[in-house]
């Protein structure tokens, strides 16, 4: 009995001592902060992707609760929506900004681009980049490692072994755009979401003039020209000989698709314009194909 | 073109070493073990080591296809030697059912829940070992079924621990030549140092866990010696070098890859520091043999000493 | 017998294949691409154009900035175009094409074989002669060597060592050099000592070429040649390696990066790049040609040849009989820190000290195993760093912890990928951690 009272002390007593100066120690080390960081954080989806710049969600709650100004901060990830209601929350003016989508710019498949050699070493797009040109000619086009689908935390990229490239699922892309910085050839960008996925744009990226394109890949931008000719948005600039569409100011006219002769054009989700569809077909129609089977998924 | 071309980062070439080779290697450096043991103790120790290596090289099998549905790996012959050393870790006597539940708890609990090889923070035949010594004492410590009758009774480290016999009684000509109660592997002291130099030599091992463990242990047999008086000063080292699992443990299980530090002067600390908890736990603790539980408190405290003995940064001091 | 202190492999050496072929002059190439950046550092600017007629040996490209090097013709004829051609990996480089017409050289350059041992050069004119001749190091970094030479204010260097080393296995051009050229290479250190005022320099060859050895021994021994010392040292790679060759021979270790190899008084140049000097200094010869090996266990023939820059690869290997069938592994230097070359009408350049074919199962790498955690790259790393674990935080982008971990202290030797037991690609994402941390490291730098 006598040994059970003394246990029972003992133990109190401890945990009483324990208690006392634990409660110490958290005055002494208490960080003090806003209250309203932990709501906005609850608001934001949690990724921790880094898409919006910082560390993690945490980093972007305090940064929207600690700037005045908070029309630079935006996450691609929640969307318009959340943050408004972020902004509401905080009493500060809602950033703004268009639902973006990552846009593979490369159309060098298996098919089109020949390979001249054979890779062996580390499975990784930067270890080839930083070693060679990849395992064709073209020293810009997709190296097919897949750096961008490791990057990817919402799984949107797959690599696609027919092909050799990887393809972007616009349901799960939130343009959170690690794989934009994940990619050493720079080949990924963020582009206008349009309505239904649909999209226009060169599936290229290569500087090389249009002789050295051509015979590194079939579907490369010769530089021709032809389509920011046609452009009656002046969507279409000509940066050396490489073609560029600018997705904010593309109204999806299609005219550009059926001038281009290597069909460095990729035409997403839509019809072809009805000339001249010998040209046109051939690069619109596998890509089509290759969407409708994603969002089936 | 009748070529394809291969391009790939430097270096270009490639060492011999190999995992399955180092495997190999292990494997054989265990062979002399095992004869002597079969040779001791009868026919039943091939029959176990043989349950122990299937069970593990069939667990690991079906774990890796099955259950985490990769490339099986049995081909780096790890799980050979898993199987090996645990069969040196059990009587000979062991129902082969305990076997394969050893060899479960080795391949499943010990390695490759933790991801297969090179994952397991702590070795995995050990794991084993102790799962059946705690779940199966009696078994796990009877030293009479399945063997020639001049040999039944207790271990020599347990008969030294009960008073039973003292040090300086000790033949040490029988106990080098494998002529001792224990475990399957422990018995054949000449044999087990052979396969360690065979070892060394082939650079799978470093000497140093091998020279620290021992010498802790015979440094500190020295100083009880010294404090008894019992037997003589050689004795007591030598006494606890052969007997028991000591050269097995200190060059074949201590020296595993993935729970051991990756610097010599890690090495060295993990290496006294099994020594000095082996002699702790057979001097004073409850068990006549601590080589175990001594390297399996050593795995948990490697990252620890991998973290703290780093290598000399070349041009710093 | 002296080496470097920690690390370091012991890969077999396979110069049999080609070290008693005595060096041959390579026919001249009917055309050349030179290409302006042949060295660490700004490419040079071209400074001919399409259509100019040019003499061998004349400058063609000039040095933009202190560390770059000029580019001299290396044949004579007309340049039929300034572009963007594919190099060895296949990388658009800026290249000179010249159609060569006959050999002419440019007057001024001496072409007897007469040896000129006399020198009355201030060091200043020298490291002016070296710079103007273009001259880098030619173990196959490529550093300009009149930046090495050129001790910056308030540093003294008290020893020069000479890389007779050739650590890298296969290749002979460096071993051929110092057997045939020997007394070329010793006025050339003779000058290079006189060039950043020492008067002592040691030759630091490996143990496994005892003739070499041997060789240069009897030429330093007739006495022309003061301070000059052999060296020999035990055979382990990566000997020739800056620090390690100075940790060698001195037993001095060079501090982490950013110090210099001048932090410990010590100026190290190639064997060949002695040579070079010796010509340009003493002969007005800039850098136009070299020796380079053309090796492997699957060539018919293996050769050494004097081969002008800008000769394709192709015709090397054209010379040895040709391309193995199936998988290829065409090298520019050695196996252990040769670059893989994936187009062969590329030119030869400075630094190509030799080309390796490797063929069918040689040319591909292992199958890739876990990590077994054994140690074996720590303990073979030469420079003290853990590189399973730098390669885990690459593959994992944790840059920071690559930093913590000293990656850009590598000196991508490649002992660690030859070691591991698991054939994993150690050095490939080492390599990447140790750019990405200097990238990071430059842009802190900036920022503030």
């Amino acid at each position: 009995m006598n040994e059970l009272l003394l246990t029972a002390l003992t133990l109190s007593v401890l945990g009483a001592l324990l208690a006392v100066i634990l409660y110490f120690v958290a005055q002494q080390f208490k960080v003090r902060e806003d209250p309203r960081i932990g709501e906005v954080e609850k608001m934001l989806p949690g990724a921790n992707c880094g898409g919006c710049g910082f560390a993690g969600c945490r980093a972007m709650a305090e940064a929207l609760v600690s700037r005045d100004d908070i029309s630079t901060l935006y996450c691609p990830v929640a969307g318009g929506e959340v943050m408004k209601a972020a902004a509401t929350y905080l009493g500060k003016a809602a950033p703004e900004k268009k639902p973006q989508v990552a846009t593979l710019r490369c159309g060098g498949s298996c098919q089109k681009r020949q390979k001249t050699n054979k890779y062996d070493g580390a499975k990784s797009c930067a270890v080839v980049n930083t070693m060679y040109v990849g395992e064709s000619d073209c020293a810009y086009g997709c190296l097919g490692y897949g750096d961008c689908a490791h990057a990817c935390i919402f799984g949107a990229i797959k690599m696609n072994p027919e092909t050799g490239l990887i393809e972007i699922n616009p349901d799960k892309c939130t343009a959170c755009g690690a794989c934009v910085r994940a990619c050493p050839k720079q080949l990924i960008e963020l582009r206008k979401k349009w309505p239904k996925d649909r999209a226009i744009y060169v599936a290229c990226r290569s500087r090389d003039k249009g002789a050295v394109v051509m015979k590194a890949c079939k579907a490369g931008c010769i530089g021709c020209g032809k389509c920011a000719k046609v452009c009656p948005f002046g969507a279409i600039t000509m940066d050396g000989s490489l073609a560029f569409i600018d997705s904010e100011k593309c109204k999806l006219c299609r005219k550009c698709v059926n001038e281009c002769p290597t069909g460095a054009i990729h035409l997403i989700n839509m019809e072809p314009l009805a000339k001249e569809p010998k040209e046109a077909k051939a690069p619109a129609a596998p890509a089509k194909e290759e969407v409708k089977v994603e969002t089936a998924k | 073109m009748a070529n394809r071309i291969i391009a790939a980062p430097s270096p270009h070439i490639h060492g011999a070493e190999s995992t399955r080779r180092i495997m190999g290697d292990v494997v054989l450096a265990l062979l002399p073990a095992l004869l002597v043991s079969a040779y001791v103790l009868g026919w039943r120790v091939l029959f176990v080591t043989a349950v122990s290596v299937v069970a593990c090289v069939a667990f690991e099998y079906l774990i890796a296809r099955f259950l985490l549905k990769r490339r099986s790996t049995i081909g780096d012959l790890s799980a050979v030697v898993t199987g090996l050393l645990l069969a040196f870790n059990l009587p000979t006597g062991i129902p082969w059912w305990i076997v394969v539940i050893g060899a479960l708890v080795a391949i499943g609990i010990g390695k490759m829940t933790f991801g297969g090889l090179g994952c397991n923070p702590f070795n995995p035949a050990l794991t084993g070992r102790i799962f059946l010594l705690i779940a199966y004492p009696v078994q796990m410590t009877d030293w009479t079924t399945g063997v020639p009758d001049a040999l039944t009774g207790s271990t020599i480290l347990a008969d030294v621990k009960a008073g039973l016999t003292s040090v300086s009684e000790v033949d040490f000509v029988a106990m080098l030549g494998g002529h001792m109660n224990g475990s399957m592997g422990e018995i054949g002291s000449f044999a087990l140092i052979l396969g360690g130099l065979y070892l060394l030599w082939r650079r799978v091992i470093s000497w140093h866990i091998p020279v620290a463990v021992l010498g802790t242990m015979a440094l500190f047999a020295l100083f009880l010696a010294i404090g008894d008086g019992g037997a003589a000063l050689w004795q007591m080292p030598l006494f606890h070098i052969l007997a028991g699992g000591a050269l097995l443990g200190a060059i074949y299980m201590a020296t595993d890859y993935s729970t051991s530090p990756m610097t010599h002067c890690g090495m060295l600390i993990y290496g006294v520091g099994i020594g000095l908890l082996t002699m702790i736990i057979r001097v004073w603790g409850a068990y006549p043999e601590g080589m175990s539980f001594a390297i399996f408190i050593m795995n948990a405290a490697t990252p620890l000493i991998n973290k703290y003995c780093r290598p000399k940064r070349f041009g710093t001091k | 017998m002296k080496t470097f202190p920690i690390g370091g492999i012991h890969p077999s050496d396979n110069k049999q294949w080609s070290k008693d072929k005595a060096i041959e002059v390579l026919e001249l190439p009917d055309s050349v691409a030179v290409p302006m950046i042949q060295h660490i550092g700004a490419p040079a600017t071209p400074i001919v154009k399409k259509g100019d007629k040019v003499l061998t040996g004349q400058l063609i490209g000039e040095a933009t900035g202190f560390v770059s090097a000029n580019i001299h013709s290396p044949i004579s004829g007309t340049v039929t175009a300034v572009d963007m051609l594919p190099n060895g990996q296949g990388q658009r480089r800026m290249m000179v094409v010249i159609k060569r017409e006959g050999d002419e050289w440019v007057e001024t350059i001496d072409r007897s074989t007469e040896l000129k041992r006399a020198c009355t050069l201030e060091p200043k004119e020298i490291i002016a002669k070296v710079k103007e001749a273009g001259i880098v190091g030619m173990g196959g970094a490529q550093f300009p060597t009149h930046v090495k030479l050129s001790i910056p204010e308030g540093q003294k260097a008290n020893i020069l060592i000479i890389n007779g080393v050739e650590c890298e296995p296969y290749l002979t051009s460096d071993y051929r050099t110092m057997l045939e050229r020997g007394e070329m290479m010793l006025v050339g250190v003779s000058l290079l000592m006189r060039a950043i005022s020492v008067d002592r320099a040691v030759i630091g060859v490996e143990n496994n070429k005892p003739d070499a050895i041997a060789h240069l021994r009897k030429l330093v021994a007739d006495g022309a040649y003061r301070g000059i010392e052999v060296m020999p040292l035990k055979t382990r790679y990566p000997q020739g390696g800056e620090k390690q060759l100075i940790a060698a021979v001195t037993g001095r270790q060079v501090p982490p990066p950013p110090a210099l190899p001048i932090s410990v008084g010590a100026v190290v140049c190639n064997a060949s790049t002695a040579v070079a000097v010796y010509e340009a200094v003493q002969k007005n010869k800039p850098l136009i040609e070299r020796v380079v090996t053309i090796t492997g266990k699957h060539l018919k023939e293996t050769h050494n040849y004097l081969t002008r820059f800008g000769t394709p690869y192709s015709t090397l290997i054209e010379r040895a009989g040709g391309l193995p069938e199936g998988d290829v592994k065409i090298l520019n230097g050695g196996p252990m820190m040769g670059r893989a070359l994936v187009n062969l009408s590329a030119p030869i350049m400075k630094g190509c000290s030799g080309v390796t074919v490797y063929s069918d199962g040689d040319a591909l790498r292992g199958v890739e195993q876990a990590c077994i955690k054994c140690g074996k790259c720590v303990n073979a790393c030469p420079i003290g760093l853990e590189p399973y674990l730098l390669a885990r935080a690459s593959k994992l982008q944790k840059w920071d912890v690559a930093e913590e971990h000293n990656a850009t202290d590598c000196i991508e030797c490649g002992c660690c990928s030859y070691t591991c037991p698991s054939y994993l690609p150690l050095l490939d994402y080492i390599r990447i951690a140790k750019q990405t941390v200097m990238a990071n490291i430059r842009a802190r730098a900036n920022k503030k």
